[in-house]
């Protein structure tokens, strides 16, 4: 538990770091997939094809499109790339940078299905068992088979134990052969994904560098930015909610203090804080109307000005006085529907 | 566990240890890819000799490119390499060592696989078993030559109908892995021998250049983090400057538009401050709005002005 806390605190110590560790843990998962995947294969003529391509190619899709549902950046692309341009311009190769490290990160999980998939030779087995080349594994000669009765055996090669046409040609050697193929264009696929990242890494210090640094910094301030404009967001609101929740028991105290024609309480200097924070509600009977009002009749999201502070109770307007005293303390307008 | 986190916390220490741990890991990778890997030779004339090679060379060059993929030297190297020379002139010495230095990392994992190989010896009989010589062996002896082929060809696959009981198929099978073996271990002694010359005489040779070379390439090395982590700080910065400045343009529209009166600092509790006078529902929406609709531009020299 303690090396994955560490590990974990490690892969989180930045963003890159971040997404760079779910690429990992996405690939381990798709070779993990794979071989608890119980491989089936049909053994049928047309349906071999069929069934191992699809093996082949359908996770792969699904994984691409899961590492970028995974990446939390989706939507910040999908943010820039769609906002109004306002007075702030866009530049299409900061989103252009975003795509393709996006895109980069997420192709990781499906390569590594199709290799996996490839270099174990199951899938390619029963797609293509029935184009074996019969005339030179096998004795073509073998009398009795038309073409279609020739396919149907070829089909059950991957199933050993109806296989039937150990004359017509070794099911050892068709399945050896097959293999042999699929793990031949296995490494060739390993190798040009090498290369094909091993290309894109190296050319891009030779060529583009000064406007690659560019579209980093603004990709990563964008990001930054959203966040912090969150995090502000977040408490504004909760400062939002407390003045409004600190109005509303105000405003019910007034309100039901001015019901029993008491005087609104001010609290006495030297009362403790407990006694502060009850806010003026101190019985259950209030304490229930309270309650039920904040329930039946939640206040409008309108933090009133403080109105001013004069004897004769009055609790305030809508339009505050013009000339505004120095000190005030904020009191709310609670209209009681009740 | 607390071994563990020593280890870790060596390895991160500084960027040559971590490309020393990437290294490591390469190697631990390649062997255990080659016994997870499902070896099965075809057992056909021509195939074999593919096949074995195959296997035996392509995994190394895919690993070689992985391990400079992985290795985030290389693209410092790179960049020291095609920078425009501006006012700080460009070492030679330096970019040489630095990719020295990269490619003998690279190249471990690729040579552990080509060992494990060998000593193996499944990929050599794989290769070189319609090769052999047949009028050494007594099964193979008397028989035509492109018989005598296909039966070669079936050595390295020992569940075949024709090879099950086959004693020469065990003799070709035994010769073939006895050379095999011996040409892993000459590779492994040769490697040793040349990394430990290379150890000892290096220092004999040019000792300052390599010392200047070696603090060079670190400091490339180190002002290049840096330079990406006062960035990230910088942008930081930044983004908080730009969005207060937002939120005050914001709260002086209001005023405009409100006729609600400002709030001068004394007496209010901090909360005040931290709504910067948006407390309606209608003026947040606007705000919001006003956020994803026109964003401010990218300057905030002018919260300076203020």
């Amino acid at each position: 538990m303690d090396k994955f806390r560490m590990i974990f605190q490690f892969l989180q110590s930045n963003q890159e770091s971040f997404m760079n560790g779910i690429c990992g843990i996405m690939a381990l998962a798709s070779a993990q997939i794979y071989s608890a995947f119980d491989f089936n294969c049909p053994c049928l003529p047309h349906y071999n094809l069929a069934y191992g391509l699809g093996i082949l190619l359908v996770p792969p899709f699904i994984l691409f499109l899961l590492g970028f549902v995974l990446n939390n950046n989706v939507s910040m692309l999908a943010e820039e790339w769609r906002r109004p341009q306002g007075q702030r311009g866009k530049d299409p190769a900061v989103l252009r940078y975003m795509f393709c490290s996006m895109a980069q990160r997420a192709m990781i999980a499906p390569a590594v299905w199709v290799s996996v998939t490839l270099l174990d030779g199951k899938c390619i087995t029963c797609a293509f068992c029935t184009s074996v080349p019969v005339e030179t594994l096998g004795n073509i000669s073998h009398p009795g088979l038309s073409q279609g009765e020739m396919k149907r055996v070829l089909a059950r090669i991957p199933c050993k134990e109806i296989y039937d046409g150990q004359e017509l040609i070794a099911n050892e050697v068709a399945v050896r052969y097959l293999r042999c193929i699929s793990q031949a264009l296995g490494w060739c696929f390993v190798l040009m994904m090498t290369t094909l990242a091993f290309l894109v890494r190296s050319l891009r210090p030779c060529f583009t560098q000064a406007a690659f640094l560019k579209s980093r910094y603004w990709s990563h301030y964008i990001d930054i930015e959203r966040k912090l404009f969150d995090e502000t967001c977040a408490e504004h609101a909760r400062s939002f909610a407390k003045v409004c929740i600190q109005q509303f028991f105000e405003g019910m105290s007034t309100d039901l203090a001015s019901a029993r024609c008491h005087p609104p309480r001010k609290a006495p200097a030297d009362v403790g804080e407990a006694a502060e924070k009850l806010l003026g509600i101190t019985d259950q009977g209030t304490m229930n109307t309270a309650l039920k009002s904040w329930h039946r009749c939640k206040p409008p999201l309108h933090l009133h000005p403080p109105a001013l502070p004069s004897g004769n109770g009055w609790a305030g307007e809508e339009q505050p006085p013009p000339h505004p005293p120095v000190p005030r303390r904020e009191m709310a307008a609670y209209y009681s529907r009740v | 566990m607390d071994r563990f986190r020593m280890i870790f916390q060596y390895f991160q220490s500084n960027s040559e240890s971590v490309m020393n741990g990437i290294c490591g890991l390469l190697a631990l990778a390649s062997v255990k890819m080659y016994t997870c890997f499902d070896f099965s030779c075809p057992c056909l004339p021509r195939y074999n000799m593919a096949y074995g090679l195959g296997i035996m060379f392509v995994p190394p060059i895919a690993l070689f490119l992985c391990g400079l993929i992985l290795n985030r030297q290389s693209l410092v190297m790179l960049e020291e390499w095609r920078r425009p020379q501006g006012c700080r002139k460009k070492d030679l010495s330096v970019i040489r060592y630095m990719c020295s230095s990269i490619m003998q990392r690279a190249m471990i994992a690729p040579v552990i696989w080509i060992i494990v190989t060998l000593l193996d010896g499944k990929c050599l009989i794989c290769a070189f078993s319609s090769s052999v010589d047949p009028e050494k062996f007594v099964g193979f002896a008397n028989t035509s030559l492109v018989q005598v082929q296909q039966l070669l060809a079936k050595v390295p696959c020992k569940d075949d109908e024709l090879m099950r009981n086959n004693t020469s198929r065990k003799a070709v099978s035994r010769y073939l892995r006895c050379w095999s073996q011996a040409l892993g271990w000459s590779i492994l002694l040769i490697l040793i021998i040349a990394a430990f010359l290379a150890c000892w005489l290096r220092p004999c040779f040019n000792q300052v250049t390599l010392l200047q070379a070696r603090h060079w390439s670190n400091y490339i090395d180190i002002e290049q983090k840096i330079f990406e982590e006062t960035c990230c700080e910088h942008s930081r910065l930044f983004a908080h400057k730009c969005i207060l400045h937002f939120f005050e343009s914001m709260r002086q529209e209001m005023k405009l538009h409100s006729f609600s009166l400002p709030r001068e600092g004394e007496g209010t509790e901090g909360e005040e401050n931290l709504l910067r006078d948006i407390t309606d529902k209608d003026q947040v929406n606007k705000l919001l709005k006003m956020w994803y609709y026109e964003k401010p531009p990218l300057n905030v020299s002018q919260t300076t002005q203020r």
